[in-house]
């Protein structure tokens, strides 16, 4: 130990501060971000997988569900993720114009989506199925409900992606805030394909 | 034409995202086709009705679901061993562990702790039951 205090620490340590490049860990902290939301819904997950088959006498899953119109939401969610897709492939290739399109076409389909689960929620709530009926459906409501409220945020996002692209163009933090959202936008996916395979189709079976 | 070459000059030159791959339209067509078939399959199963074993058809169902969700991983999310050193695969497995910890441990403590607190089996014991 005695040798430590003989040289000066710079040999040692590092006295300077690192200079990243601005954003250099935004992709691995936004990552992480996901892991940690991920993990919100495990929980949600759990709950409903606990609470699935408490129905307080109330209607159960194949009462309630049309799984005719969760296949069209899972089309306008999958569709969704592949023109996010070409967002980034045109903005990869420096195309403005065709970034903020497959931007909007990506918008159209994510209101789309919300359009059909606020339609399903009304009607549920409507036939005496809210949240308040039974602890199935109050984990039913909280889970696919966080969900929801996630592609409502992410198509706000998208709005506001929009407008700063069309302001600021295709600038090194507009292609990082396009990488972070595209992410986002992919992980809501792999949530949904959890949330009709688990919620939906596990319940009608 | 010169800001375009800049740009993709620019990414890739500091690679900031270390690893990651972009994709092309061929990658992204593969995991949108492949997700289309792995949807359509579950689903399809369900509406007609499902296999005559209820456990083969959920068993099924969840396996069409993981291997989308590996699917969309790959193709979507561009997940791979290489990015960011590594990191971000060691958190995914991270999160996956914790995930699988949760979710089958609830589910199996409820599960006993449901069966084991049964009303029908203290009927008996308290004479109410029929």
């Amino acid at each position: 130990m005695s040798t430590v205090h003989t040289t000066s620490p710079g040999d040692f340590w590092e006295t300077d501060p690192h200079h990243h490049e601005e954003g250099a860990s935004t992709g691995i902290g936004f990552w992480v971000y996901l892991m940690s939301d991920c993990l919100m819904f495990a929980v949600l997950f759990a709950v409903y997988g606990v609470l699935s088959g408490s129905y307080a006498a109330g209607p159960g899953p194949k009462d309630l569900f049309d799984l005719e119109l969760v296949a069209l939401n899972t089309a306008f969610l999958l569709i969704s993720s592949i023109t996010f897709g070409f967002a980034m492939l045109a903005m990869f290739k420096g195309n403005q114009k065709s970034t903020l399109l497959w931007l909007a076409v990506t918008l159209l389909f994510g209101l789309c989506f919300l359009s059909v689960e606020i339609y399903e929620f009304r009607h549920l709530i409507h036939v005496g199925a809210g949240p308040q009926r039974s602890a199935f459906l109050s984990a039913f409501f909280a889970l696919v409900g966080t969900h929801g409220l996630h592609v409502t945020f992410g198509s706000i996002w998208l709005v506001v992606l929009m407008v700063q692209i069309s302001q600021r163009g295709l600038i090194p933090a507009n292609q990082r805030r396009m990488m972070c959202l595209s992410m986002f936008w992919h992980f809501l996916d792999v949530v949904w394909i959890g949330v009709f395979t688990f919620v939906y189709l596990m319940g009608m079976i | 034409m010169s800001a375009h070459t800049h740009d993709t000059h620019h990414h890739d030159d500091h690679g900031h995202d270390g690893g990651h791959d972009h994709g092309t339209y061929k990658s992204y067509f593969t995991g949108f086709v492949l997700s289309v078939i792995l949807t359509a399959i579950p689903f399809a199963l369900v509406m007609a009705g499902g296999l005559e074993s209820r456990v083969i058809t959920m068993l099924l169902v969840v396996g069409f679901a993981a291997v989308q969700i590996v699917v969309h991983m790959v193709y979507f999310l561009h997940m791979n061993t290489r990015s960011d050193e590594g990191w971000t695969f060691m958190s995914l497995i991270f999160t996956i562990i914790i995930l699988v910890v949760v979710l089958a441990g609830s589910i199996w403590v409820m599960y006993h702790m449901n069966t084991n607190m049964m009303p029908t089996m203290d009927h008996e014991a308290l004479g109410i039951g029929s």
